[in-house]
This record gives structure tokens, sequence and C-alpha cells, in this order.
């Protein structure tokens, strides 16, 4: 019988580097920045690391495929390096695979670093892109705003909820997370903006509009983790540790049965039941109080808050416009300011997301420090379109061991 | 020779239409004549559709709640066909589901292609127990300002013939062939070359029509006075009434020539006539139809009882369906104006034959699969059903969604993605019988689609390949009439 993840492995060290239009750099240079942070925090030699995971996405347009770029910009030591990929999820996917290798005894300490280098496209959004020779024979031309806005028409529809309160709640996610993404350095986007700023912005993709997706960005994040044992034997204490990895990947049915309704996300919901179990938690609504969701767009922020169980089905409109996931609220959602503000470097998200947490817990989050320390933080991701996604939902929290 | 005659007929006029006054004004700078034409609309395909994919949206209405199965052959006439080299009639039979062992033959060459089809059709039905589909469609083009950017529309028609009397009995047919070049379009070129209009009207219309007309009443021992529907196309003004007064027809049988919504459609437009004077006739009478072009074909038939089931107005009801689309616009969509279509459109279209072979039945018929184990209905067609209570293995027999009506279930228009008419509608279509397809939408009204708005299916182009000359098909939803 399984026994799960929980307190097994710690992170012994994290990085992130700046994101935004990096101009400047290559993936290359973005995962230096990051690893070189991680590597410091952990306080090792790059020899000591015993395998590393590597993910990025949009590979064809930044690193090429496999380990090689990564094993050589940070001249990792001839160790067993992977690249990892699994649409929006692969920053988690590189450091679950990292957590696992821990977790096993196969490794002492393992690295995860993410990166994706978007902005050498020469406009604004996702690369226009093939999605397989068969697939572009018969998939809809969707982009990524116009999959998730899908979840809209579908939300609308069965909640009966008007479209310009659905509008409004949307808009309030996107001021909500500048507001917290202007406290935060490494953030792309660092202004506020106002309620009319974002209703009235030129329309994307019906309803979602130029405010309601996230920014597109270069970035890099690292992760370090090892066993309690050896993190105390390096004399950390206060240690943050992972509760729960999980992961549910769609398998055809929401894009081609009629049981599901096209307003959630099924695979959140299954991988949200097991990390929960896994992490011991009973009462997302009570328990979790720092969520870094994967907010690509204002609306699949919302409904993700139901399908984790924080909000109450139909019931996140009124928790959004109540300011419940807002800097003062109950459970503070993108305290970090969140895709809408670091943009979304595909393969780094996911572990941008976890070292927010891992801030957090260890008190070093600056500006955004939450007075009343979280005993449990929450990162999910969200990748390819809500009829055929991966989702993943990873728990961290003080290692109780 | 047994009795032949028309079983039923079909139509298709794109809903795009085009103002032709406001074409004569953006022009008059440059050919100010052409107010003369400046009046009413004329029809345009969209950027998603062609001959092959007119011609199927015709043969669809003509074989409305008819075995497909009984079709032995069909015939395509264009002088558009998107492929020099692949068999046009060949994707069309696909996208209808005929059978594989019917024959399929791409007729071109002359605007009397579609004439030419509806000859071949009846001289195969002659020798077959079987029933032919005759189909013409023309997405004709011209450069800005030309007289007929203004004249010529897009559609298609459809003629399905077999053995017997049918709606209308086949009288006589009559062909004349002279090498007389009123226009022509060299093999690489892109557009028309024309004579003088007036040189055409009287030695080719007024002196070629009559005698081939006169040819065919002389040898069927019809008098030109009896005939009730005469369909000549008359892309010059009058020329059809003038044809008519030189052969001794009465002036009252000229048929419409369609141009208020539609426009000539060149090789369609006589079967397209055809169709809607057979939508109008009474049992009894003679119906004249005449293709010209390197002389011409002429077919006679006289209606029978059964004519008034032919009166389901479907070629009123294609003209009537309208969205308009600016000067500009056209432009655009018709590779007349290089507009800026940003570098999302750079990217690679390119098909692999090889999958799209593999996946034929679903692309061109939009087959999926039905569970014989537990009778859910999906597409595509997988190895292991995807019914969450089922999941049995090799279950799936082939089930097309063509005719099928499905709801939308969710919905966005997406001014992102690059489409070369955006924006692009696109959602989840739940299929009546079960089954569920995130599908690109055609023909979104202004008002736009809702979850619940009823949906069926229609052939289009998927993508263009400018690199490589190559368009690709699939179906697609569009907002369907309720019933």
């Amino acid at each position: 019988m399984a026994t799960g993840i929980r307190d097994r492995v710690v992170i012994l060290g994290m990085g992130c580097s700046k994101f935004g239009e990096r101009w400047d750099a290559d993936a290359e240079t973005l995962m230096v920045e990051a690893f070189a942070e991680a590597r410091a925090d952990a306080g090792i030699d790059t020899a000591e690391i015993d395998a590393a995971w590597s993910s990025t996405c949009q590979e064809e347009i930044s690193v090429g495929k496999s380990s090689i770029p990564m094993a050589s910009a940070l001249r990792l030591d001839y160790i067993p390096v992977t690249r990892v990929e699994n649409q929006c999820a692969s920053g988690t996917e590189a450091f679950r695979a990292a957590v696992y290798a821990v977790a096993s005894g196969a490794c002492d300490i393992a690295l995860a670093v993410g990166s994706e280098k978007l902005k050498d496209t020469g406009y604004g959004g996702l690369a226009q892109r093939t999605r397989g020779r068969v697939n572009d024979l018969y998939w809809a031309n969707y982009s990524a705003p116009g999959a998730f806005a899908q979840l809209a028409s579908a939300y609308r529809a069965k909640h009966g909820v008007d479209a310009g309160d659905l509008k409004r709640a949307m808009a309030h996610i996107s001021v909500k997370s500048h507001d917290n993404g202007s406290l935060n350095p490494k953030a792309h986007l660092r202004n506020r903006i106002t309620m009319e700023t974002v209703l009235e912005a030129p329309m994307v993709a019906e309803p979602l509009g130029l405010y309601d997706c996230c920014g597109v960005s270069d970035g890099a994040a690292a992760a370090i983790v090892t066993t309690p044992e050896i993190a105390r034997a390096r004399g950390k204490d206060d240690l943050v540790s992972v509760k729960a990895l999980q992961l549910a990947v769609s398998n055809g049915t929401e894009a081609q049965h009629q049981s599901w309704d096209g307003s959630y996300f099924a695979t959140t919901r299954h991988a949200a039941r097991r990390a929960y179990d896994e992490a011991g938690i009973s009462n997302p609504r009570e328990q979790l109080s720092l969520l870094e969701v994967h907010d690509c767009f204002s609306i699949t922020e919302l409904v993700t808050l139901e399908d984790l169980g924080v909000s109450p089905e139909g019931g996140a409109v009124r928790d959004v416009l109540d300011g419940f996931s807002d800097a003062g609220g109950s459970v503070l959602c993108q305290i970090d300011g969140g895709l809408k503000c670091f943009g979304h470097p595909i393969g780094a998200s996911g572990l941008r997301m976890l070292y927010e947490l891992y801030l957090q817990m260890t008190e070093r989050a600056g500006e955004r420090q939450l007075e009343r320390e979280p005993r449990f933080g929450l990162t999910h991701n969200l990748g390819g379109a809500p009829h055929a996604n991966v989702a993943s939902v990873t728990i961290l929290g003080k290692h109780e061991g | 020779m047994s009795e032949l005659g028309i079983v039923a007929v079909g139509a298709y006029v794109p809903p795009l239409r085009l103002s032709r006054e406001e074409v004569a004004a953006a022009n008059s700078w440059l050919n100010p004549g052409l107010r003369s034409l400046a009046r009413g609309e004329r029809s345009l395909a969209g950027w998603d559709e062609d001959t092959i994919t007119m011609a199927v949206e015709a043969a669809r209405s003509c074989l409305e709640g008819r075995d497909r199965s009984r079709i032995g052959r069909v015939y395509l006439g264009s002088t558009t066909a998107p492929f020099a080299d692949r068999l046009n009639a060949g994707v069309v039979a696909g996208a209808l589901g005929l059978r594989e062992s019917v024959s399929a033959f791409d007729l071109g060459g002359s605007l009397r292609a579609g004439t030419s089809a509806l000859l071949a059709a009846f001289d195969a039905a002659a020798g077959s127990d079987e029933e032919i589909l005759c189909l013409a469609a023309e997405r004709r083009r011209a450069p800005a300002a030309a007289a007929q950017e203004l004249v010529t529309g897009h559609a298609g028609a459809a003629v399905l013939v077999a053995r017997g009397p049918g709606l209308a009995r086949l009288v006589a047919t009559r062909s004349l062939t002279v090498d007389f070049v009123d226009h022509f379009r060299a093999a690489d070129r892109e557009f028309d070359y024309q004579w003088e209009e007036r040189w055409i009207r009287d030695e080719g219309y007024l002196k070629l029509v009559p005698r081939l007309v006169g040819n065919l009443l002389e040898s069927s021992g019809v008098d030109a006075g009896e005939i009730a529907h005469f369909c000549l196309p008359s892309p010059i003004r009058r020329v059809a009434d003038q044809v008519a007064k030189a052969s001794g027809i009465p002036e009252a049988s000229v048929r419409d020539q369609l141009a208020d919504g539609c426009g000539d459609s060149g090789a369609a437009h006589p079967l397209l006539q055809l169709a809607s004077a057979l939508e109008h006739a009474a049992p009894g009478e003679l119906v004249l139809v005449v293709g010209f072009g390197q002389g011409g074909d002429a077919l006679l038939f006289q209606t029978t009882d059964a004519v008034a089931g032919a009166h389901g107005g479907t070629v009123e009801a294609s003209i009537a369906r309208r969205a308009p689309c600016t000067y500009p616009r056209y432009l655009a969509l018709n590779g007349l104006l290089k507009v800026d279509r940003g570098m999302r459109a750079e990217a690679d279209k390119g098909t692999a034959l090889t999958a799209a072979y593999r996946h034929s039945d679903l692309l061109l018929s939009l087959t999926g699969g039905k569970c014989e184990a537990c009778g859910t209905h999906q597409i595509p067609r997988t190895a292991i059903c995807v019914n969450p209570d089922c999941r049995a293995l090799d279950t799936q027999v082939p089930h097309s969604f063509a005719e099928s009506r499905g709801r939308v279930a969710t919905w966005s228009s997406d001014s992102l993605t690059f489409t070369p008419d955006p924006p692009a509608y696109y959602g989840q279509i739940d299929f009546e019988e079960g089954g569920r397809l995130l599908m690109d939408f055609a023909g979104v009204p202004p008002e736009g689609v809702d979850v619940g708005t009823p949906m069926r299916m229609v052939f289009r182009v998927k993508d263009h390949d400018p690199q490589r000359g190559f368009s690709r098909y699939f179906w697609k939803a569009t907002p369907a009439l309720e019933a």
C-alpha cells in the first residue's frame, strides 16, 4: 500500500530568475540565474547533485530537445539529467521527478530547473505552431485564450450567471493579482490596474479581454531537494517539506463524452482530492491559506477555486467579488502576482509558484510576507485546454516528522 | 432508349453578399462605366469555401432524405476546381459518403462544363440502373474593378438523374462545338481575358445559340413557342432575352438570371437556373437549358406530375440567406489586396498525406464510431470506448456525424489565432445521438451563438497551404435553422 510523499522530502534551496521580456537572455542564461540562487541557498556544490531534471515546453523556439542544454549551461558533473515536458505542468513535473528520486533513496540531493524562453517569436502571445500532424487535420483552430474562454460560456450557462457579473469577477481577479505583483521585484508586470482598465480592454477571445490573460515572458526557477535527515545534518532547521504531489491527466472523456459540462476542470478535481488525502487535509477552505493557482486566464483562476474545493460550486463569483482571495482575504491567491504578473514561461511556472510558497514559509517574502505563517500552501498547474489537459496539485508545509 | 429523367435538384449559394453599388463607387475613379452594373448584390464564397465544398452543399440539398447508396457515378463540372491533378469529384464523393465503387469525373475547360456534365450524366444513366449525380460549382475570380467582379457570383448546383421520368423527363439534347473564343484563361493564369462584349453578343450568343436551339427543336419536333422555361445564363445584359426572341421562344419564358443575390455562377449557372425552374414549373411544361461556351449544350425537358414535389424553394432559400461583406474584406479574402496578416499567418500548414489518408473517413465523411458494447457514439473513433462505464476494446463500428445535428456546449470567438477571416468561432458540439467534438464554426451570424444553439455540419476548407498549394478539408459546425 502506497504511503504517499508526505514529509519524506524537503526543500534544501530554491532560486528564481527575474521574469520578464528578457531580451538580454537565452534560456540558458535564465537557468543559470535560477540555479545559482538555489545552489547558494542550499549551500551545496554542483558536484553534490546526484541527478537533475530540466523542464521546458516549447523547446522548438528555445533550447531544443534533450537535457544537454541544461547540463551544459549548469556544467553538471556527468550526472543523469532528464528533460521533461507536460504542458504547463512541466515545471512541477521536474520537481516531482526530483522529489521522487530522493524519496526512492536513489539520490541524496536532486535538482529541478524549469525554464522557458518565449520572447523570441516576434509577436505577442504564445507561438502559433503545429499540434501534431494528425491533430492539425481536424482540431479546431484555437488559441490558448480561446480554449479557456470556452469555460466562461459553459459556466454562465450552468450556473445562470449574468455575463456582466462573471466579467466583473474575472476583472477583480486580475486587479488583485496586479496589486500583489506590484510588490514583487521578480515579477514581469508590476503596475497596478483598475477595474475600468480590465473591463474596457480589447477583446482577445470572448469574454477574455487583454487583462484577463496572463503575460508572456521569459524566466526560470529551480529547486534543490533532499531528505529531512540530510537537510538537518547540513544545519537546516525550519524545514519546508513536500506534503503532496499529484497529477491528473485527461483521458479524452471531457473531449468526447457528454458527461462533462465544460464549466470546470475534471482533472483538477481528481488531482486535488488525491492531494488532500496525501497531505491529510479534510477541509481545504479552512485549512489552506495560501494558493498559487494556474491563472493563465482570469476565468481559469475563478473555476479553479471551485475545483480545489476552496469555493463552493457556483460560489466563486461571490467569493472573488467579496475579496475572499485578495491579499487581505481568507485564502490568499497569487500573493506573488501569479502568472498574471510573472507571465508564463511554461517550463518555469510550476517551480516559480513553489518558490513563493517556500519564501513565505521561510519568512523571506519581503513586502509580501504574510503576518500569519501558512501551515499549508498549494500550487496548481493546468496545461492544455479545458477539454483535454494536465493538472498538477502540489502541497508544501512545515516539516512535521 | 428507355425514358430518362431528373430525380431531384439542389443548389447552394454561399451567404456572403457583396454590394455592387459599393464596388462601383469604390472603382468609379478607374472605371465609371461600372455604374451600369451597380444593382443588387452578388454572392461570394467564404475563405473556406471552394468549388468542392459548394458542390458538396448543393449535393446535400439535392440528396436530402435519399438513399445515397443508389448513386453509381458523380460528375463535377467547373472551370475553377481547386485541383488540376487530384480528383475533385472524388473529394466530393468522399464528403457525401458515396460508396467506394462510385465512378467520379471532373469536367472543365469551358463554362459549358455544367451542361456537359449533365449530358454525360444522362448518357451514364441510359446504360445503368443506378442514379447519377451531376454537380457543377464555380468560384471564379476577377481582377479588382473588372466588370466580371460585378457580374459573376459563386454557387453550386446539383441534378440527380436516373432512368424513369422523375420530376422532368429528358426530351432531347443537342450540342454545338465551335472554337468561338469570347474569353479564355490559360492554364497558368489567374484571371480571364475577355474580348469586346458587343462582338460576343452579336457573333456569339445571337448566332450560335439560336442555331443550337433550332437544331434541337427541329430534331425533337418541338415548337419554340411551347417552351415555358428557358434557362440561359446571361452575363451580358438582356442577351438571354435577345436569344429567346431570335429563337422564337416567348420572352416571358426566359428564366430569371438570379442576378440579385447570386450573379453568373459560370458552369453552375445553367443548372442553378434549371433547379430554380423546376422549383416553379407546373406539370407538363417544357424546360430548355443551355450552357454557352465554345458553342454550347442544350437540354430539353418536360416536367411531370411529380415536379410539384421539387417545390422546396432550395434556390430561393439559398439566395435569401445573406451575410453582407464589405468590398475591402472581399478583396482581402480573394487575394486581390495584400493585407498584413501578422506573423501568426506564417505557421506552416503542411499536410502529411499519409496521416490524411489514414484518417480519410474522419476528414471526408466525419466518421467516428459507435460502441457495439454500450451504444456510445464518439468521434474520432478510437480503440477503447470513451464511455467511462464501458471502456471496451475494439468494439466500435463506423458512424458518420455529417448529417447529425448537435448543440453548442461551449464556445468563444477568438481574435488572436490566425484565420483568414477573423474572429475564429469554435466550440464543443454535443451531437444528438451522443458524442462530442470541439469544432470550428462557419457562418456565425452577427448575433453570435450561445450554449444550446442547434448546429448542423458543413464540409469546408480547414486550411490553405500557400507554400505548397494544397487545401485540406474538414467539417465545421454552422447554426441550423430550427425546423
